[in-house]
């Protein structure tokens, strides 16, 4: 019995093709799993921030919750506006989730467990980050609607400007690293919660949060919909399934920033007690899969968190941010981190 | 082999098409999306040639910034077609002589180096797994290309300011915002807290 699940096994690894899907089924499927499990969470983290109760009537403890969610959506009807552009209309969602599922390609979730171990890791990254934003403008084009045109508008140009911000805190963890390969950056950053790379570059590290948030269109940065001034901005056309993906887009990449948070700034799958006296010694020293997605579950909770706290910015405020102050912060900053390179400040992977 | 050669020729099936439908669709906002897709065709084939770095930067800089400016622009422009096809035959021979001549000039460039054919153009050699083309691209530029790098960097900086200076103007008379002493500002400058006695209520 077991040398049959093993030939089968090993008949499967041979063959490359097969092999990859399984991995990108055994990565994809958790994803869309946590995505619905997200909106739970977010409810009930605002509602008890809020003092509420939140959801708590699909389930136990309303945990069926986004199940139910899920389904409405699914079998409610596909508005299509008139003189809306079809082709593009129903594309639009799909252009908003691939690159956000697209991305986990390279997210090494431990020393082995990585889809593609590429060079050019963080440089991937960066590029299908880049792209989430034509879905969006898309969108708001091909709804012919005013409201989600502005809405597009408002969202190209705010990806536009803090994509900026966001590839140059980037190039001060390439700078530390010396290194594009996401799971190098990691391993640069060993030995303990001070070796890692938010200590250094504390400012690009909150720069990056900050413009994490405005990529992925969240509260406080979250124009695009903007619901007390364009109604629900680029998707006020959307109903139903194609509504379902979208939002789909949005909370896959809030998962993935924080993702790539943790691994940029946080050691990814290191353990915060690597080194320690007597901690360090047992298993809650060791590195693994668990701290990776323990620190990604706690910037996930800061997205909500700042949702809870802040109130919506105002558009030209946004853009000033952006330009005036993070960018300058982000380029002084490089240099710095170039120099403690140079200097021996900072030395990758002690 | 094979495989690489089968995806070779379905990017540039989509790349040739891609480029044709541009200058051929009538819809603007089509057109700007068919370049996105010859540009990201592009990329994929520059990526068969193990140029993984500038295949990257091609989708970052022109897929992910430039390219949703233009979106951006032909999006808002409300074009109407029939004025801008008008002049087609009067431009036609200024155009076929334009096109002659850059076709000349290209096959001028592959005449220097010989004829056609593949063995003209031997495979070159695959690189190692630790061969990394940023390093390399990176070493080249700050070393034996650090001048033209330098003079680069100061030209494109030359255009930002131009760009600004062109398009900045100070009308009088307009009422600006001023960010820092927004935040600065304090409640006594805008809220008066007066203590008084509680009324009684009338009647009472």
């Amino acid at each position: 019995m077991f040398e049959m699940i093993e030939s089968v096994f090993n008949w499967i690894q041979s063959q490359y093709l097969i092999w990859t899907v399984l991995k990108i089924v055994v990565i994809v499927l958790p994803l869309i799993t946590a995505v619905a499990f997200y909106t739970y969470f977010e409810r009930k983290v605002i509602g008890s921030m809020q003092i509420r109760v939140g959801p708590n009537r699909v389930g136990p403890l309303g945990l069926i919750q986004p199940f139910a969610d899920v389904f409405k959506l699914l079998l409610k009807e596909i508005v299509l506006p008139t003189n809306a552009n079809r082709f593009l209309f129903v594309t639009a969602p799909v252009i908003a989730l691939a690159p956000a599922f697209a991305a986990w390609a390279v997210v090494p979730f431990n020393d082995f467990l990585v889809l593609a171990d590429v060079d050019a890791g963080l440089l991937y990254v960066l590029a299908l980050t880049s792209l989430g934003v034509y879905g969006i403008i898309i969108a708001g084009w091909a709804s012919n609607s005013k409201y989600a045109f502005l809405g597009a508008m408002r969202a190209a140009a705010q990806a536009v400007s803090y994509e900026i911000a966001m590839g140059f805190a980037l190039v001060g963890v390439l700078i530390l690293a010396g290194s594009m390969n996401l799971r190098e950056i990691v391993l640069a950053q060993q030995g303990g919660i001070f070796d890692w790379y938010w200590l250094p570059l504390f400012p690009l590290f909150v720069i990056y949060m900050i413009s994490g948030l405005a990529e992925t269109n969240r509260a406080p940065f979250d124009m695009a919909e903007g619901e007390s001034e364009i109604v629900a901005g680029f998707h006020v056309e959307y109903s139903g399934a194609a509504f379902a993906v979208f939002f789909l887009a949005e909370y896959a990449n809030m998962i993935l920033i924080s993702g790539l948070t943790a691994i940029m700034f946080a050691g990814g799958w290191l353990s915060p007690f690597e080194g320690w006296p007597v901690i360090g010694d047992t298993f809650l020293g060791q590195g693994s899969i668990i701290w990776f997605l323990a620190k990604t579950v706690i910037f996930m909770f800061m997205f909500l968190w700042y949702r809870a706290t802040w109130p919506r910015y105002r558009y030209d405020q946004i853009m000033r941010l952006g330009w005036k102050v993070l960018i300058p912060i982000t380029l002084v900053w490089v240099m710095l981190s170039a120099l403690m390179t140079v200097l021996g400040i900072v030395v990758k992977g002690s | 082999m094979i495989v690489q050669e089968l995806i070779f020729y379905a990017f540039s099936l989509v790349m040739v098409f891609a480029a044709v439908a541009v200058i051929t669709v009538r819809n603007p906002v089509y057109a700007v999306l068919f370049l996105v897709l010859a540009f990201f065709s592009a990329a994929a084939i520059w990526m068969l040639l193990e140029a993984e770095f500038l295949a990257i930067i091609l989708v970052v800089v022109y897929v992910g910034a430039v390219m949703v400016l233009f979106l951006f622009v032909v999006m808002m422009l409300d074009i109407n077609l029939v004025p801008l096809k008008e002049g087609f035959i009067r431009y036609l021979p200024v155009a076929a002589i334009v096109a002659v001549a850059m076709a000349i000039e290209l096959l001028m460039v592959l005449w220097s180096r010989g004829r056609f054919g593949v063995d003209m153009f031997p495979v070159p050699p695959p690189h190692s797994a630790d061969y990394s083309n940023t390093r390399e691209l990176g070493e080249l530029l700050y070393s034996n290309y650090l001048l033209p790098f330098e003079v680069a960097g100061v030209v494109l900086l030359v255009a930002i300011i131009a760009a600004v200076a062109l398009t900045l103007r100070t009308r009088p008379g307009i009422k600006v915002q001023n960010p820092s002493v927004q935040v600065r500002t304090r409640r006594d400058a805008s809220v008066r807290l007066v203590k008084m006695k509680s009324e009684k209520p009338r009647g009472a």
